[in-house]
């Protein structure tokens, strides 16, 4: 194989990779749904329904057909855009989801826009500084925010700002129907503060380690030892090689955020992707919890794809 | 006398330990460099050597710190300097060759751009000039493609390339003072001599003085004009190269001079006929990687075939790369052979070390190299030792722990060492904890691989001393794997000679270096640096042997 060619055929072989995780994912999450227990056409019918209504119901679910059929029916559907239909209001999955999907993502993308740049600066700057003052300050910062948990963080921002101070809603149901650019900045205000923190705490900490570590590497200290500065010696010649640590670090606080948000959404009563899912627990609708569970994976899988071929691409081995 | 360049006085570095104790490792060294002089520091590890002349660019390493002395360099004086003042000296007024150029470079970046990267740090001058002086400096150190090397990554070239590109990195600011750390010591000796005959080349044009940094006195003779003698971080010796290898004042450097003499094996006289050798090896291939066909991907050893009598030593000697240890692993069964018989003691050998049982397993034994990564650090000595004992011969309780210190004993260790952690002990120490780990088992067969290469000179003979002990007290084979040809030549009664994975020739020891027949054992044998001044620059190697052998 050209020499040349060599990192792509690496990156075409994590998506291979990729594919048939989720493949496997896809067969965990449908069989894992099937474990539930409860008939689904009992529970849709109630208690006061005829064994031939329910068999009847069954029927035209396809709930009779062996599991394996099921599972493919079910596939097929989803690879062709069609997650079915929910159990409990017939409304098309891929409408109900439709919305909030768009919902949770803007969060995300809002967090990530917010947490990225500012994590990766304090934990560069942090490395940088080793044994500092800034460093020891961004330490205990980040170490006292990863030990606590993340619906103490939302609880205390909504006790804060929502109940003493009355600055922002303590619900962000309003968001969708945002006016203006203030209304909009309030909405957000909340469940960003608090996934921002969460996140940028660990992304931090992992920047601050990936950069050490290249730091104390000989061609460091040679850098050094040309006179070169200390921001040359950290920009110029370890972050280069902490890229690929770095991205993996950012893909999996990131991931977070899209599955990790439950909590976040319950609180903050947001309508994205998330809260749909607990409520879709409470009633037992099986093809939204299963499409809700798949969408999560996917997304988890693509980031940490992502930060995989970072890493390949830039990996100065695998160059010509 | 003109004024000397360095004039370093009184100078005491001090560094604190991991538990917050401060120790003096440098104790108030003076000496001077005058203009053009390529000054050695020499020592064993832990002397101090690599801490002084990294304090003549004002830098200490983490934890260490200057605590007094001045050091002055051409009009300045490095000790009163911010480090913002440091930085600017760095690279223009004295610059520095690492000992392994291969971590030194950015992996991350063109060679180029590392090459000239002190040309930009310090404004010298243009790019485009700057990279035409690099050019200039590639073709002074010999490099192949002078015009285009510097396009490369770093792991497109050669060790040896890279550490003539490092000279060419230290120079391009045109400093006055080239600090050369072990820049030789990672190297095979074939390529060393190239590289020693580039550093020489380019320092005599640029002028410039030096400071050789090295523990390896027969590479200094050939290099510096004055040498320092180190220990403990105090100097024991200063003079003439000549002086300093002729008439050593110093029992210190007797003894360092000493180790070079050369000692012959001798075999003690075989008292009876044996019936069978120890290991007989017919045709044995191995390799790393997915095997296909049977054969694996990259076939590292290719149809090797010998055999060692009861009670004699085998030396298998080459460069890196020529399959030395991989041979050791396949005869081990570490990595199982996928093709070829392994006999010990007359027992064929199953390729799999998994497969073959515990007597078979007790018969031969390996040492490996590195104590600091062979023995576990969180288990005390007793412990590590305890463990084969129960594994082979089922001991227990008192009668193991009288067999422990027996051990120890055997390998010249006080019994109450059991009782502490492997990163409580010196190098030399942990490597006789290995080494009584394989006497362990009571084996017939020991594999050394590479046993003295990490160790210092004295430390090593004591080494090869002891192991002579033992095989006559135990009636031990050794096969004893080295890059070391004077090592080899002390223990062993035959040698074979690797190349790419193959023997090239097999001989014996004593008449080593007049027999060898084969090219590549002859250049091999003349690239060992000697005791002699005139050494490198009176040595002539066919320019086409050197092409076709040497791994540069």
């Amino acid at each position: 194989m050209a020499p040349s060619l060599l990192p792509w055929f690496y990156v075409v072989q994590r998506f291979a990779l990729a594919l048939l995780t989720l493949f496997i994912i896809s067969l965990t999450v449908f069989f894992a749904c099937q474990l539930l227990p409860g008939d689904v056409a009992e529970i849709l019918l109630g208690q006061a329904a005829t064994p031939e209504a329910v068999a009847g119901l069954r029927t035209a679910m396809g709930l009779d057909e062996p599991a394996i059929q099921q599972y493919v029916n079910w596939l097929t559907g989803f690879l062709q855009g069609d997650l079915g239909t929910s159990y409990a209001n017939r409304i098309e999955i891929s409408e109900l989801i439709g919305g909030r999907l768009v919902n949770s993502l803007k969060l995300a993308g809002v967090t990530t826009m917010i947490s990225v740049p500012v994590a990766l600066t304090l934990g560069i700057l942090a490395a940088m500084y080793r044994g500092s003052a800034l460093d020891r300050v961004i330490s205990i910062f980040t170490i006292s925010i990863i030990s606590v948990p993340e619906f103490m963080l939302a609880t205390f921002a909504v006790l804060v700002f929502a109940v003493w101070l009355g600055w922002l809603p303590a619900l962000s149901l309003s968001s969708a129907e945002a006016q203006s650019w203030g209304e909009l900045l309030k909405a957000y205000a909340m469940p960003v503060i608090s996934l921002s923190i969460g996140v940028s705490a660990q992304m931090i900490r992992m920047t601050r380690a990936a950069v050490i570590e290249t730091i104390n590497t000989p061609y460091v200290e040679m850098a050094l030892l040309k006179g070169a500065s200390r921001s040359r010696m950290v920009l110029r010649h370890a972050l280069p090689n902490a890229i690929g640590p770095i991205a993996n670090a950012v893909a999996l606080s990131l991931s977070y955020l899209v599955g990790g948000v439950i909590i976040v959404e319950t609180i903050f009563n947001y309508p994205g992707v998330a809260k749909l899912m607990v409520d879709a627990v409470a009633t037992r609708d099986l093809p939204l919890i299963q499409s809700c569970a798949m969408i999560f994976c996917v997304s988890y899988l693509s980031l940490i794809t992502l930060a995989d071929i970072v890493a390949i691409l830039s990996n100065p081995r695998l160059r010509k | 006398m003109t004024e000397p360049l360095v004039s370093v006085s009184d100078l005491r570095i001090g560094a604190t330990t991991d538990s917050g104790r401060r120790v003096e490792i440098i104790k108030g060294v003076s000496f001077d460099i005058a203009p053009g002089e390529m000054v050695a520091l020499i020592g064993e590890s832990g002397s101090g050597k690599t801490t002084i002349a990294l304090s003549l660019m004002g830098h200490t390493r983490t934890g260490c710190e200057i605590d007094g002395g001045t050091i002055r360099l051409g009009t300045s004086e490095i000790t009163a300097m911010t480090e913002r003042q440091r930085a600017e000296l760095r690279g223009t007024k004295v610059s520095y060759v690492p000992q392994s150029a291969a971590a030194a470079f950015n992996p991350s970046k063109r060679i180029m751009d590392q090459v000239i990267e002190i040309t930009t740090i310090h404004d010298l001058m243009p790019r485009a000039k700057a990279e035409a002086r690099a050019v200039e400096l590639f073709r002074a150190l010999a490099l192949p493609n002078p015009d285009t090397i510097g396009s490369r990554y770093p792991h497109q070239v050669s060790g040896g390339q890279l550490q003539r590109l490092s000279a060419a990195m230290a120079l391009i600011g045109s400093p006055d003072l080239v600090i050369f750390d072990e820049p030789t010591t990672a190297l095979d000796v074939t390529t060393q001599i190239e590289v020693l005959r580039a550093f020489k080349a380019a320092m005599a044009e640029s002028g410039a003085s030096g400071v050789y940094v090295s523990h390896d006195l027969a590479v200094v003779a050939q290099i510096a004009d004055r040498i320092i003698v180190l220990k403990g971080g105090e100097v024991q010796e200063e003079g003439d190269v000549e002086q300093i290898m002729h008439a050593p004042s110093h029992p210190y450097t007797r003894e360092l001079l000493s180790a070079f003499e050369p000692k012959l094996h001798a075999s003690p006289a075989s008292k009876e006929a044996r019936p069978r050798p120890i290991i007989e090896v017919r045709d044995l291939c191995a390799g790393y990687g997915h095997m296909r066909n049977g054969e694996p991907l990259a076939k590292v050893l290719k149809n090797v075939s010998f055999r060692l009598e009861r009670g004699r030593n085998l030396g298998v000697i080459g460069e890196s790369g020529s399959g030395k240890s991989t041979l050791a692993r396949a005869i081990a069964g570490i990595l199982p052979p996928y093709r070829g018989d392994v006999l010990i003691d007359g027992q064929e050998m199953l390729p799999d070390l998994a497969k073959r049982s515990k007597e078979e397993l007790r018969k031969s034994q390996i040492v490996f190299q590195l104590a600091d990564t062979a023995l576990n650090p969180t288990h005390s000595i007793g412990a590590i030792l305890a463990r084969p004992l129960t594994f082979y011969h089922g001991l227990k309780g008192r009668e193991r722990e009288r067999r422990v210190i027996e051990l120890l004993d055997m390998v010249q260790l006080p019994a109450a060492i059991r009782h502490r952690l492997p990163g409580e002990l010196s190098g030399g120490q942990k490597q006789r904890v290995n080494f009584a780990r394989a006497l362990a088992a009571e084996p017939e067969l020991i594999l050394c691989d590479e046993i003295t290469s990490a160790l210092d000179t004295v430390v090593a003979a004591a080494i090869i001393d002891l192991l002579k002990e033992l095989q006559r007290e135990l009636d031990l084979s050794y096969m004893f794997i080295s890059h070391d040809l004077s090592t080899v030549e002390a223990i062993c009664d035959e040698v074979l000679v690797m190349y790419k994975g193959e023997v090239v020739e097999a001989l014996a020891a004593r008449d080593m270096t007049a027999k060898a027949q084969h090219p590549y054992s002859r250049l091999l044998i003349s690239s060992i640096p000697q005791l002699d001044t005139d050494w490198l620059s009176s040595l002539e190697q066919d320019p086409e042997l050197v092409k076709q052998f040497a791994l540069r």
